[in-house]
């Protein structure tokens, strides 16, 4: 096995996490794909997850890390000597902790409010709270470039991917969020600039045909 | 000189959390107890995001989210370390601490889901006094709802989950954490937790 192993699915955006996090720091690996719409789980996932049996599961010679943002802290952790995503005090690395403990805990669950219904009460609960959500997190942007600062960082890296699915609730929801939230956007766009960034996320209408709506089908969200 | 205060209630589990890590650190607090049912200025000031306890506020900087309080607290305090150093170890602590999180939250759900995670968590103490080894860490300190509260609701619920027969090693795990000098600090009169859960626990939705 490769030194560094990325078990992942193309449209997951926690796996986007992970991807953008090691291509900032330079570190080579090698991504393996679970073919989650299939149904079946590998043996690889099944063994180096039994708690949650989920992607992104990090192996770094031969141990297992899970949980998307601790692997990212991991990888902030195993390789501290370059491109920081937290800062050096501890009141900021707080601050960055509390924000992406914020996007992990509203934003799927919001937008899921709203790709996994059809039009009706739960969607438009759904809408309110994510735009509330992301104009709470424009607000906390305020006039930096990046979450993080001069440089993007561990919020940056939390929430990024989750513009791959915005295409996917605007389509379905029938609204626009660059309409409420337009700094957030320029916000995306900057991060997209960088390598690690554009790289890592997929196609927001690949997105939308190939896993959203088959999902939908899937689990007879129509 | 430092300041450190911290926004809690004495029910909840989430600020007892911050106060445990504090004590084993010897680190001295201002307490200032809230009523979640009529929420001050204070706290819908010092948390607006999300108006709930814990807060801490160290030299005037205002913090929220236990979990998060406690990584900023062996930061910034580190003596008696409450996560291990080395990045994969650390890395399964805060794995195990974001189980346990979830599964808190989960906790109107199913009897079968919890024994499930009790005998996961049985499996992680490996033999050891606590999750943290001989010392008490992170996830000792994120499952105190586990090691006192949860005797409390299975009294006035009437509802057992974990019985000495079914979990010896956790319940095990459950007197060694009681018993620590420190975290006997930290907890709330058992009596006055059954009257306080009697009268919620009465109540459609129990939330704190």
């Amino acid at each position: 096995m490769a030194e560094v192993v990325l078990l992942d699915f193309w449209g997951s955006p926690f796996g986007m996490r992970a991807r953008i996090a090691l291509a900032e720091k330079g570190v080579k690996y090698e991504y393996k794909e679970e073919h989650l719409l299939t149904g079946k789980k590998t043996p690889l996932l099944l063994e180096t997850n039994p708690v949650h049996k989920k992607i992104p599961v990090l192996i770094h010679n031969g141990k297992p890390i899970s949980e998307s943002l601790v692997i990212v802290q991991y990888i902030e952790d195993a390789w501290s000597d370059t491109a920081p995503l937290l800062p050096a005090d501890p009141y900021g690395r707080s601050q960055a902790r509390f924000w992406a403990d914020f996007v992990d805990k509203k934003i799927y669950d919001q937008g899921k409010k709203i790709w996994a219904n059809k039009a009706g009460e739960v969607q438009e609960a759904g809408k309110k709270e994510l735009m509330e959500s992301l104009k709470l997190l424009e607000g906390e942007l305020g006039e930096k470039p990046f979450f993080g600062g001069e440089t993007i960082g561990y919020v940056d890296v939390a929430l990024v991917p989750f513009y791959t699915w915005f295409y996917s609730f605007e389509t379905i929801g029938n609204f626009s969020i660059e309409a409420e939230c337009p700094k957030l956007i320029e916000w995306v766009k900057r991060c997209l600039e960088r390598e690690s960034v554009s790289k890592s996320l997929v196609d927001p209408e690949k997105v939308y045909v190939d896993l959203i709506l088959v999902l939908k089908k899937m689990y007879g969200y129509e | 000189m430092e300041e450190v205060k911290l926004l809690g209630w004495w029910v909840s589990p989430f600020s007892r959390r911050v106060e445990l890590a504090l004590k084993l650190k010897g680190v001295g607090y201002e307490y200032i107890e809230q009523d979640l049912a009529h929420k001050s200025q204070l706290l819908l000031e010092y948390n607006p995001v999300h108006k709930k306890v814990p807060v801490l506020v160290h030299n005037g900087k205002t913090m929220a989210e236990s979990l998060v309080i406690l990584e900023y607290i062996d930061e910034t305090w580190p003596n008696n370390p409450i996560l291990p150093r080395n990045p994969y170890d650390k890395a399964m602590a805060r794995f195990w601490a974001q189980f346990i999180e979830e599964k808190e939250e989960e906790r109107g759900k199913l009897v079968e889901e919890a024994s499930q995670c009790f005998i996961t968590l049985e499996g992680e103490l490996k033999g050891n006094k606590f999750f943290g080894g001989e010392e008490i860490g992170m996830v000792d300190i994120a499952a105190n709802f586990i090691g006192y509260w949860l005797g409390v609701v299975q009294e006035v619920s009437g509802m057992e989950l974990v019985t000495r027969d079914k979990f010896p090693v956790l319940c095990k795990w459950m007197d060694e954490f009681v018993e620590h000098s420190v975290v006997k600090e930290t907890l709330p009169p058992r009596d006055e937790l059954h009257a306080e859960f009697e009268a919620r626990l009465g109540a459609p939705s129990w939330k704190y």
